[in-house]
């Protein structure tokens, strides 16, 4: 048996945690790939994550390096960079 | 409505529906029209800045008796009303626009209005995303904001309560004499409320009210942002001169963490299309002031007609040319805040009871000797 590993190049924080992805991916894929579907929260406090993934429905919208109100469809993933979800607060 | 009712308003934006609940809290049969539905006119138009304004002195008496009586409401109002007494900040420049905000000071003490100077660090503390060098600022904690359309609902709501009807999408087509036009229906009553807004004039020609256009823009929600209803010192002679177009630096915290950016005025009759160079010159101004608000998401704008008059006051009182017609209409950029003084002159005037304020400055019949202003 070997176990292979895999390191990714870029570290991005997601609430605080330091993670290593791919290069080239969306935030929205890094969020996914950690199991955050409830990405932010309506006026009314509900759930909400993304929909159609091509940046129209802008349900996905997260905090990425203090800027609020991001698509994290359409961002691409950079080294270094903070994004921050309402599964946080 | 079984009953004659003893008055009709016409208009449910929040001038006729301020003046519906203040008679029918007199005891009047109140009937209120609204050829669309009640507060999605001019009302659901504008930023709801309840402001104390003193570009006149009778301007000031209207808004500051208001300002008084919304204050008094705000208790009995629904939460959707989003009322918030977040005061406002009339914003400086410079040395010279510091001398007016001193006097203006003065002139809201002497109508006894709280209003404190704000020095530029003071300024700076109470409002971090205004840009570097302002003079300062006044400081008025009694104004505050609210959800125009909710608050128009919520006084026809108060109005029902007490007896009103309220019936929608009746247009009415002539006031006669004692009584309205609508399609095949006579209503006949003893007094009309002309509250028509920017369209009053349809149905009582000799009016002088024309439409003057407005852009907002709202942004998504970013909360904190700003605390105060913020207003460049420069505003009054925007609104409150008949330039054919003017911008000014008008930005509001909403309830939800949005912000509402302002204020343009145009003369370009009933057009309500985007004008997008205005709305870009109202953005420069606001961005000159706020930097900040470049980082920010707009999501959507739209226009609305605020009711102006020549001489910028509202009209209030009787129309003689008609037994039994009043008229409630002309509020410019200022009906949400004077909608409440504004029902309670009419309803005073209608009742015979003295009114709080001197309602000559508003009497309709000044027009009438200046035919021809508009």
């Amino acid at each position: 048996m070997t176990s292979r590993i895999v390191q990714f190049p870029i570290t991005v924080v997601v609430d605080g945690e330091r993670v290593q992805v791919p290069n080239g991916i969306t935030v929205a894929a890094v969020l996914f790939n950690l199991g955050i579907t409830a990405v932010r929260q309506s006026v009314s406090g509900q759930p909400r994550g993304p929909v159609c993934g091509m940046g129209v429905c802008f349900e996905c919208r997260v905090t990425i390096d203090s800027r609020p109100h991001q698509r994290a469809c359409l961002t691409a993933v950079a080294d270094g960079m903070h994004i921050r979800t309402a599964s946080h607060s | 409505m079984s009953q004659r009712p003893d008055a009709v308003v016409i208009g449910a934006g929040i001038v006729g529906a301020a003046c519906a609940e203040a008679l029918a809290r007199a005891g009047r049969r109140v009937l209120i029209l609204d050829a669309s539905f009640a507060g999605g006119g001019t009302t659901a138009a504008g930023m709801g800045h309840l402001v104390a304004m003193d570009d006149s002195p009778a301007q000031l008496a209207l808004t500051a008796y208001s300002t008084q009586l919304w204050t008094a409401l705000v208790s009995e109002l629904p939460s959707n009303v989003e009322y918030d007494a977040c005061g406002t900040l009339w914003v400086a420049e410079d040395e010279e626009q510091m001398d007016a905000v001193r006097e203006k000071q003065r002139t809201y003490a002497d109508s006894g209005i709280d209003a404190e100077t704000l020095s530029p660090a003071q300024l700076a503390e109470a409002e971090p995303h205004l840009r570097p060098g302002l003079a300062g600022a006044l400081r008025v904690p009694g104004d505050a904001v609210i959800y125009p359309p909710n608050a128009a609902l919520a006084l026809v709501q108060r109005a029902v309560e007490k007896g009103a009807q309220l019936r929608e999408g009746i247009r009415v087509d002539a006031i006669g004499p004692r009584e309205v036009l609508a399609g095949s229906e006579r209503i006949s009553c003893d007094c009309v409320i002309n509250a028509g807004g920017a369209q009053a004039p349809a149905l009582t020609p000799g009016l002088p009210i024309v439409p003057r256009k407005g852009h907002l823009v709202i942004t998504d929600r970013y909360p904190g942002f700003c605390r105060h209803q913020l207003v460049e010192l420069g505003y009054l002679a925007s609104a409150h001169t008949m330039t054919t177009e003017s911008v000014a630096f008008n930005v509001q915290p909403r309830a939800t963490g949005q912000l509402l950016i302002g204020s343009s005025r145009e003369l370009v009759g009933w057009d309500a299309s985007i004008n997008r160079a205005i709305v870009r010159k109202m953005l420069d101004r606001a961005l000159d002031f706020m930097p900040g608000l470049a980082l920010t998401s707009a999501i959507r704008s739209w226009t609305g007609f605020r009711p102006a008059t020549p001489d910028t006051l509202p009209l209030i009182g009787a129309w003689e040319e008609v037994p039994g017609l009043w008229i409630a209409a002309g509020h410019e950029g200022l009906g949400i805040t004077t909608s409440l003084g504004t029902g309670q002159l009419i309803a005073d005037l209608i009742v015979g009871q003295q009114p709080a304020i001197d309602p000559t400055p508003f009497a309709p019949a000044r027009v009438l000797s200046t035919a021809g202003v508009h």
